[in-house]
């Protein structure tokens, strides 16, 4: 039998059978194409029904007056009150300062997750995980315990003797760093140690055997080729940064405004949703335009390494 | 065009030790390098090789030992002060600059003029034959150009030494011979002492002046390949350079023999005392016709087993009559196709005087 196939005439296909197969080719070709679409209708009904119908809405809500006229009035009105303008500068600030202290925090821990032999990297990682299984509210609340008047960093340090009476550490911009910093690190540690867990260790050796101190070897080697993950994670915390609501909404005791309170404020403070709404899409093209930069910057930098 | 000046230095390496807790992955290695000379350490995995040359790099820190270079002990030395040369086994070429760069590195460092800088990348860069490609992208660069740049940057700073981890092993087999030929050319230009580290033992007998052979941390045998090749001192460089088959011996008051039959040596064996083995390379066995009875050889009768067409040779496989199991190559050559025997024919294997080697039976 076997041995009748392979003797089987290569001319015994006529050219119309070859046809008739490579229509029949094109035709699951196409059926193919259409499967996947109907595959993925779910899913970008839900995002349109959920993401897309609402933003639009929002935006069309930004552009209602108080008086019910469509124009500019809302976007206006936060260039016209210095309060707008102050709470502006704090975010950016806040989020600004909270990205930096994670950077210096989080670059080391990172390092020490990708060169330590495993077993102690998979505990480090589950420390840095860890936070993420808690809520934000439960972990805010904490905070609020621990640098209160009389909680335990103030007691500690007065016990100690570094300061003479407790500080205030809570209902301000510390206590709202110190709370976001700690949500935010492990956001920049996650695409940091990935990028530096792909860097080949035998480039700081070449470094070393070539003449560089371990210094000079870190600051031309290491530090640009884990460049990538450092933007992805720096801009991925100062977006997030620049939503928050709950951490600074408690820990700053309603002085230290960022915008997503301002939003809740807004609410309350206007009959209409306009200056809300205006707000919420300010917010949103920020946020998209950090976005957009840094997923450039990145491209750029991975192109840079790969060609 | 102006090579890098480099410099003909001895090296010595004396009681070096590299202990894990109870495994000794180095374990007292003493030997010399003469200036200029090319040494291979040859070895199989987990044999020491690569942590002795670490240790010459000063990745490694060991456990005791000296290694001195020009009579100045380096082993105290960070691997950035060492001003050592070396590439790397995946080549370690720095992704983020382009080929200058990476080239220029080690320069820099050393505050070399921009001027020079510039000619000297040039110059090394003709030296590889891959002039004008200082612009280019590492990630533009295939394999074998990678391994040329690799070796440009480790000679461009003019180190005292060169080392090489595995330098060809990423490359195909094709490739890797070229560059075999290539580095030994440009060694025999520069004339800088150079240690090489390898598994491939062509690697080894094609570019080296002596190769250093390593087994589970102990230097089994340091010699030139011709050396390494014709007189081994024991089965486990027999079996790692080359081919062999082994024959047991015993003394007997006439001399060695294998069984009952007598051994014929050009010159008499020396060492004589524990367990010898007659080594059979394949390719000075003959399959012998007419007459087998001469003085002048030895011949063993056997039974083809199998016959193993390999191209430009063809590989038997023969049961002795004493039985053990010897392998004979014959160079496929015209005329010699008719005189193959067919499996399960019996031969005489004819084994000149000259070609009768013994060797140790253990490490």
């Amino acid at each position: 039998m076997a041995q009748a196939v392979l003797n089987l005439p290569p001319s015994s296909l006529n050219p119309d059978q070859l046809k008739e197969n490579h229509q029949a080719l094109q035709k699951e070709q196409r059926s193919e194409a259409r499967t996947m679409f109907r595959l993925t209708l779910p899913a970008l009904l839900i995002v349109g029904l959920l993401m897309v119908a609402p933003i639009g809405w929002l935006l069309s809500m930004s552009f209602v007056g108080q008086d019910g006229s469509i124009g500019l009035e809302n976007y206006i009105l936060f260039f016209s009150e210095a309060v707008y303008r102050e709470m502006f500068v704090n975010t950016f600030v806040i989020a600004f300062v909270v990205t930096a202290i994670c950077l210096i925090l989080g670059y080391p821990v990172a390092y020490l997750m990708a060169i330590l032999p495993s077993p102690w990297s998979g505990f480090l990682m589950l420390l840095v995980l860890m936070p993420f299984w808690t809520s934000n509210l439960v972990r805010t609340f904490s905070w609020l315990i621990i640098l209160q008047r009389n909680g335990l960093v103030n007691q500690l340090l007065v016990w100690i003797g570094a300061i003479e009476r407790p500080i205030a550490l809570v209902h301000n911009m510390t206590g709202t760093i110190i709370g976001m910093v700690h949500i935010m690190v492990p956001f920049l540690i996650l695409p940091l140690y990935a990028s530096m867990k792909a860097i080949d260790l035998n480039l700081m050796r070449a470094a070393a055997n070539l003449g560089s101190t371990p210094a000079h070897a870190f600051r031309r080697v290491y530090l640009p080729l884990t460049m990538p993950g450092l933007v992805a994670g720096t801009i991925m915390v100062f977006v997030m940064c620049l939503g928050f609501y709950i951490t600074p909404a408690l820990l700053g005791g309603g002085r230290i405004k960022m915008i997503a309170q301002r939003i809740e404020e807004s609410l309350a403070l206007y009959p209409t949703w306009g200056p809300a709404a205006a707000l919420a899409v300010l917010l949103l093209a920020m946020t998209a335009i950090c976005l957009g930069v840094s997923l450039l910057l990145v491209r750029r930098l991975t192109a840079e390494m790969r060609g | 065009m102006t090579l890098p000046s480099t410099t003909a230095l001895p090296v010595q390496v004396q009681s070096l030790s590299k202990h894990f807790g109870e495994v000794r992955a180095v374990d007292d290695i003493s030997f010399d390098i003469r200036p200029g000379e090319f040494l291979t350490l040859l070895g199989p995995s987990g044999s020491g090789k690569t942590t002795l040359l670490m240790m010459i790099a000063g990745f490694s820190r060991p456990t005791n030992g000296s290694i001195r270079i020009a009579g100045q002990e380096i082993v105290h030395l960070p691997p950035h002060k060492r001003n050592i040369g070396m590439v790397f086994q995946n080549y370690a070429l720095f992704p983020h600059m382009t080929v200058g760069e990476n080239i220029a590195y080690p320069l820099r460092l050393r505050k070399v003029g921009k001027a020079e800088i510039e000619d000297r990348v040039r110059n090394v860069l003709d030296l590889v034959q891959l002039g004008g490609y200082a612009d280019r992208r590492i990630s533009q660069l295939s394999g074998g150009q990678r391994q040329r740049i690799a070796l440009a940057r480790a000679i461009v700073f003019e180190p005292r030494i060169l080392l090489m981890d595995e330098p060809l092993s990423a490359l195909d087999k094709q490739l890797r011979e070229t560059m075999q030929i290539e580095i030994r050319r440009l060694h025999d230009r520069l004339g800088m002492t150079t240690i090489s580290v390898t598994h491939d033992q062509r690697e080894a007998l094609t570019m080296s002046d002596r190769i250093a052979v390593f087994s589970k941390g102990r230097l089994a045998q340091i010699a030139s390949p011709t050396g390494l090749y014709e007189q081994p001192e024991s089965r486990f460089i027999a079996e790692f350079i080359g081919e062999s088959s082994f024959l047991p011996l015993r003394a007997t008051p006439n001399g060695l023999a294998y069984g009952d039959q007598l051994i014929q040596f050009d010159e008499a064996p020396q060492h004589t005392s524990g367990n010898m083995l007659l080594m059979l390379r394949p390719e000075r066995l003959r399959l012998a016709t007419g007459d087998t009875s001469g003085e002048g050889a030895n011949y063993f009768r056997g039974r083809v087993q199998t016959v193993v067409f390999q191209g430009e040779s063809l590989l038997f496989e023969v049961m002795l009559d004493g039985g053990h199991k010897v392998f004979v190559r014959v160079a496929n050559r015209s005329d010699s196709a008719r005189l193959v025997p067919e499996e399960g024919q019996r031969v005489t294997l004819c084994l000149d005087r000259a070609d009768a080697r013994i060797v140790r039976a253990e490490d």
